[in-house]
């Protein structure tokens, strides 16, 4: 407009001053994003934020607040916020936070432990935990519902990560040295492993074994279960055979399991995964023996080395062992008669017994009673063998003896009671005895006494002959002796006998030769015998024929 | 000491890069010195406004920082983490009463004293109050001096980690709330930075 005035004090204009507001705005930024972010983390964390657990043990060792883990898999889920003690004072109430994955795993049956270093024979585990303090293990369970307390165990459990396969339950009336965790072994390749042991009301044992996944397939109806534990030597016909399954087996025990004889289902099989457990592998392996029944003998000599648990044998077949041998009291004779109870598994008898139970009796006393006294009628007889010279131990043989004397039979006692005979062994001894009875009786004496005579006897004949015959036969040697002198002399070359002789051979040798010229001669010319002889040209004679020959 | 007059009475503005006094009247519409051509500013612009939001951002990081872990340890006797009152109470408990005493100060008394600090003087400036001017001067500057002396534990945190790597015997690594310590100890000075302390001497218009 108008030239600028020279400014006074009082007119002077106000300089518009901009307010650069942008500055201070933008610095609330800073708060504002400190907030979100702080936020932010609030939220995240409230969402990450895990259930927290309360668990019970019977102590607490080794436990510390904030240290202590909680791991599922090996992997940590959570960690230990407080240790207390539970109002009675009689568990450890272990307090834990898990993370928020970890929720999921909570059922009701989900299982926590604490695991501690354990160091068996068949395995070491935990051993991190020497240096890094306690965890507490956990394993999820099936169950749906949710829960946050929980009873810890006090042993962790066989199975800590679930892996697929299958459980079984075996029954036996004494599991043997299996612990928990001992192997399971198919064909000495270990399959799985036992996981419960449990002392039933009836005193039985139920072993529950986990057999892992690919190798539940080999547990079929017909699978026999046995304790794999030890060492089997046996010394068999075929040599020396040990068998055991593994050094860990023999050590910590074990359990094995194979295909029992396929024809053959066990009753027990009916209930999946309930199977019977055997002692060894032959028990396993024999077929099923069915119902044992008791049998009572009395013999009437001494049983040494007869011991509960000897085998009956029927014609070579174990059929039953002994299962006590008592002294009985015979009061008609007053003797003291051995008695041995068995019991004996007729199934193991056999083809016989099966074609007599398919004939539509059933299996049962009677119908042993039947079956056995038909047998006795053929010569059954109890008799206690040896089975061993070096050992001294016996047996008892069920053999059929058609030479023994009739027995009577009462097919109605209970036990039934066999009729026996003294063993073989005994019988010998008894043989023995009369044949050293009679080599007593001998009148050994009086033969000395007769022999002695004799001898004597013997004696006089001989110096009577030195005395009287022996000088005559000098003389009649000497005797011989000149005249077998004489006779070689006269033989001798020298002798004029020999010569004379000598040369009348040689004279009758030319006479003969003469005789046989004079035979030739007579051979050619018999008519010499009356003309006479020729004059001496005969030689010639062929020799003029051959000139003749030649000149014509 | 009110009876001194100060430069607005005057009409005067001083250069705080060459120190040229400037009359409050002869100044451009820029509003820079006429000399060295800085920026002349009669007292810093939004200064109280600033310094707040910094000092709220600072709260708000102190939270955060002293909750969440600060380092990560581990090593053959496990792994744990460790915030930094967790950290004092440990030497505490351990009998190292006067490390942990020292990083108490250093990490959780400073920063705290601070933000009162601030908080006072900004409370003040607002109303004008001409209470205890010369104290709240030196306590200004007692607060800018301590400032970076909280860097202590970041210090602490990342020298610690970097020394610390022996893989499975033991390996330490800084964690998110160090990062939010970082933050409190850097917006605190920046809200400590932004205060315009003339402000303490300023009277009532």
């Amino acid at each position: 407009m108008s030239a600028p005035t020279p400014p006074s004090g009082e007119e002077l204009p106000t300089p518009a001053i901009r307010n650069r507001t942008w500055i201070p705005r933008l610095v609330w930024v800073v708060p504002i994003a400190a907030a979100v972010i702080g936020i932010s983390l609030l939220i995240r964390n409230w969402q990450n934020e895990g259930p927290r657990i309360t668990i019970s043990f019977l102590t607490g060792e080794g436990v510390q607040v904030g240290k202590t883990l909680v791991k599922y898999r090996d992997v940590t889920v959570g960690r230990v916020s407080a240790v207390g003690l539970s109002p009675d004072h009689q568990t450890v109430v272990v307090s834990a936070d898990l993370s928020k994955d970890a929720a999921s795993l909570l059922k009701a049956d989900t299982q926590f432990w604490i695991v501690r270093p354990r160091i068996g024979v068949g395995s070491v585990s935990g051993l991190d935990t020497l240096l890094s303090g306690v965890y507490i293990g956990m394993k999820t369970g099936t169950a749906t519902p949710r829960e946050r307390q929980f009873v810890g165990l006090e042993n962790p459990p066989a199975l800590s990560h679930g892996p697929r396969g299958r459980e079984l339950q075996l029954h036996a009336a004494r599991a043997g040295s299996l612990g928990i965790g001992a192997p399971v072994y198919f064909r000495q390749f270990q399959v799985g492993r036992v996981i419960d042991e449990n002392l039933l009301p009836d005193g039985s044992t139920r072993v529950t074994v986990f057999v892992e996944a690919p190798y539940d397939g080999f547990v079929k109806p017909v699978t026999r279960f046995w304790n794999a534990s030890g060492i089997d030597v046996k010394l068999g016909a075929d040599g020396l055979n040990v068998q055991t399954e593994s050094l860990a087996a023999v050590l910590a025990g074990g359990l094995a399991f194979d295909d029992g004889p396929t024809e053959v289902v066990p009753a027990a099989a009916g209930v999946p995964g309930d199977f019977t457990l055997y002692k060894n592998e032959t028990e396993a392996m024999a077929p099923p023996d069915g119902e044992p029944r008791y049998v009572r003998m009395r013999f009437a000599q001494a049983l040494r080395g007869l011991d509960v648990g000897a085998p009956v044998e029927f014609v070579g077949v174990n059929i039953g062992s002994v299962i006590a041998v008592d002294l009985g009291y015979e009061p008609g004779d007053k003797s003291f008669p051995v008695v041995v109870t068995a019991k004996l598994y007729p199934g193991r008898m056999g083809a016989a017994y099966e074609i007599l139970t398919a004939q539509g009796k059933t299996e049962s006393e009677e119908t042993l009673a039947a079956f056995v006294g038909t047998l006795v009628n053929r010569g059954l007889r109890a008799q206690p063998r040896s089975a061993s010279l070096l050992t001294g131990k016996l047996y008892i043989a069920l053999d059929f003896l058609p030479a023994s004397p009739r027995a009577a039979f009462d097919a109605s006692n209970r036990p039934l009671e066999l009729p026996t005979v003294n063993g073989s062994f005994q019988e010998l001894e008894a043989n023995i005895g009369r044949l050293v009875k009679k080599v007593n009786d001998l009148p050994l004496e009086q033969i000395a006494a007769d022999l002695h005579t004799d001898l004597k006897d013997l004696h006089e004949t001989l110096s009577e002959l030195q005395a009287q015959v022996l000088p005559n036969a000098v003389d009649t040697l000497s005797a011989l002796h000149n005249t077998l002198d004489s006779a070689g002399r006269t033989l001798d070359v020298e002798s004029p006998l020999q010569r004379g002789l000598t040369e009348t051979l040689s004279e009758s040798r030319s006479t003969l030769q003469a005789v046989r010229e004079l035979a030739d001669y007579l051979d050619r010319h018999p008519d010499a015998l009356l003309r006479g002889r020729r004059p001496q040209k005969m030689p010639q004679r062929p020799a003029a024929a051959l000139s003749s020959d030649v000149k014509p | 000491m009110t009876a001194l007059r100060q430069s607005l009475e005057l009409g005067l503005v001083l250069c705080r890069t060459c120190g040229l006094a400037v009359s409050r009247a002869s100044l451009e519409l820029d509003r820079r010195c006429p000399r060295c051509q800085s920026r002349i500013e009669q007292r810093t612009p939004f200064s109280t406004e600033m310094t707040l939001a910094w000092l709220i951002a600072g709260m708000v990081f102190y939270i955060p920082a002293n909750l969440l872990p600060v380092m990560h340890t581990s090593g053959l006797l496990g792994e744990s983490d460790s915030t930094i009152l967790g950290g004092i109470l440990e030497f505490w408990r351990a009998g190292d009463w006067d490390i942990a005493l020292l990083i108490f100060i250093a990490s959780v008394a400073v920063p705290f004293t601070k933000f009162i600090a601030i908080g006072l003087l900004l409370l003040t400036v607002r109303k004008n109050s001409p209470w205890q001017q010369h104290q709240r001067t030196t306590l200004y500057r007692i607060v800018e001096f301590i400032g970076y002396w909280s860097m202590l534990d970041v210090i602490v945190v990342a020298l610690t980690s970097a020394l610390m790597q022996f893989q499975v015997l033991g390996t330490a690594e800084p964690r998110a709330g160090i990062a939010f310590f970082c933050a409190v100890v850097v917006v605190t000075m920046l809200s400590a930075l932004s205060f315009d302390p003339r402000l303490i001497w300023d009277r009532p218009a």
